[in-house]
């Protein structure tokens, strides 16, 4: 079974479109990239491993990897739930639980940093309450947890459920007749069913709360090497002119954008192998 | 020995099933005939436990079924599409309900691999452990469904429309397959069906649904004849 199939167009359209594609992510993507990478590199590798080895922008780099750490788990936990009971339950506010995971993605992070600021700042609703108990919240690791929650929250549950949905249920009601309890049937069929699909939403989860910028800007309060995480230390280096050292933790933040892809890539790679394995069998046995 | 007294089940307003009451003796293979809609799925699902009745009882060898977990009925249920596990192999298909019991019940991993292998053996498909649901024709899937459900040593045989899926010589030859199998395992089987003749040459027992209600139950001669218990 062939993988593609051309439609009948003229190969000089076909070469043009595949060529004006490539030129756009050339000097859209690759270019950029290059960019920072030769910038970092710029006052040589030496100034490079003792601008990232600063404390201030170890503390950042720390403190990336401990949100990062934080969040991940937790919107993996819900996206799976929230996937779960909109693609198996009818409920009231169905739609409206539907609406509501989609919302970060049209909300722009600057407003959700401010709404948690808003909610839990000094002057907040939540704010006084707070502070005779002693809680931090903003300008402290939870709010920026928090933003960063908010801001990922979408990308396991957008990943997983159209597969969840489009499963059925079926596997899970087998897997019931023959014995499974609830964990086994979860464990065993549901989440195997969907890894690919939730792999895929965690990496973007990943990457998207390793470099976070606007909301976690807001409730950030940028103290240096307290709450300052990766791309906020990027900003105020390059504010102080700083500019190799900004560039320095860019391609960090880069690289790590980098193996998150990578990862993406060499999954899928597996992934289409074993499917492409799989209909080459089925051709052999039709043979 | 399968008793259902009474039951009834209702989807929102509409009902599904209306006081059906069938007495289904051990060993025999009963055909649950009727159009789309006429419930008789819906009634298959209820005694695996799978779907709740509103009203009634179903007795499963005296013991009260009512409220049990799928999973502690030991039926073997094969779906009209199979519901095979996709990303398992045709193995792992068949050790699922051995690999999922308790650890006291569980038996060890020599046992399981003999135990797919006669499995494997019994609906033909030898050697083909290791393939995934994706490599196998239709027919085949049918069979590791079948070896599926069979591997927890079932009480009950339930079956949905266990032929709509195949062309007609694969299911010609599955149906004198299966009717072989039954009289050498013995096991009370229940399979759903629209399609009558299949009904006539597979069950020793006819059920007919429409909607909702009993509306014959015969043998397969009777029905032919004309006669067969109308309730």
């Amino acid at each position: 079974m062939p993988a593609e199939r051309s439609i009948g167009e003229p190969v000089a359209v076909r070469a043009a479109v595949v060529l004006a594609a490539v030129a756009v992510a050339a000097v859209m993507l690759l270019a950029p990239l290059l960019v920072v990478f030769s910038e970092a590199l710029a006052k040589g590798g030496s100034f490079l491993l003792t601008s990232l080895t600063d404390p201030d922008a170890l503390a950042a780099i720390e403190l990336t990897l401990l949100v990062t750490a934080i969040v991940v788990p937790l919107n993996t936990v819900f996206g799976l739930a929230a996937a779960w009971s909109v693609s198996h339950f009818r409920f009231p506010g169905r739609q409206l639980l539907i609406t509501l995971i989609e919302l970060p993605f049209s909300v722009s992070p600057v407003v959700s940093g401010m709404v948690y600021v808003l909610m839990f700042g000094l002057q907040g609703w939540a704010g006084g309450w707070l502070i005779e108990h002693g809680v931090k919240v903003i300008f402290a690791l939870p709010g920026i947890v928090l933003a960063t929650l908010f801001v990922t929250l979408p990308f396991v549950a957008r990943q997983v459920a159209p597969l969840m949905q489009a499963r059925g249920i079926e596997e899970e009601e087998a897997a019931l007749t023959l014995g499974a309890n609830g964990w086994q049937m979860f464990r065993r069929v549901s989440l195997l069913k969907v890894r690919w699909a939730l792999l895929y939403g965690i990496l973007l989860c990943n990457a998207r709360s390793l470099g976070e910028f606007g909301a976690v800007s807001v409730v950030s309060g940028h103290i240096r090497g307290v709450t300052n995480t990766m791309p906020l230390h990027v900003e105020i280096l390059y504010n102080e002119y700083n500019i190799a050292a900004a560039f320095g933790m860019a391609a960090l933040l880069a690289c790590m954008a980098i193996a998150t892809i990578g990862a993406r890539l060499a999954l899928e790679w597996r992934h289409h192998r074993s499917i492409s394995l799989g209909s080459e069998a089925v051709w052999v046995d039709r043979r | 020995m399968i008793r259902i007294s009474e039951l009834s089940k209702c989807f929102g307003a509409t009902p599904v099933l209306e006081r059906i009451s069938l007495d289904i003796a051990a060993g025999s293979f009963v055909a649950l005939l009727g159009a789309s809609g006429s419930g008789k799925t819906t009634l298959l699902r209820i005694i695996a436990g799978l779907e709740q009745a509103d009203r009634g009882s179903i007795e499963i060898d005296g013991v009260p079924a009512t409220g049990l977990p799928p999973g502690a009925r030991r039926i073997g249920f094969v779906f009209q599409s199979y519901a095979l596990f996709a990303p398992m192999s045709v193995f792992e298909n068949i050790a699922f309900g051995l690999r999922v019991r308790p650890r006291r019940l569980r038996p060890r991993e020599v046992e399981i691999r003999d135990r797919v292998e006669r499995l494997l053996a019994l609906v033909r498909l030898e050697g083909l452990g290791a393939r995934l649901p994706a490599q196998l024709s239709g027919g085949q899937r049918q069979r590791v469904a079948l070896a599926r459900a069979l591997a927890i040593e079932p009480r009950i045989l339930l079956l949905d429309e266990p032929f709509g899926a195949l062309d007609r010589e694969v299911r010609d030859e599955l149906r004198v397959w299966l009717k072989q199998l039954h009289a050498e395992l013995g096991i009370t089987t229940l399979f759903v069906t629209h399609d009558q003749e299949e009904a006539l040459s597979l069950a020793n027992r006819v059920v007919i649904l429409d909607r909702g209600q009993v509306v014959l139950d015969a043998s397969p001669t009777e029905m032919m004849q004309g006669q067969g218990h109308r309730p």
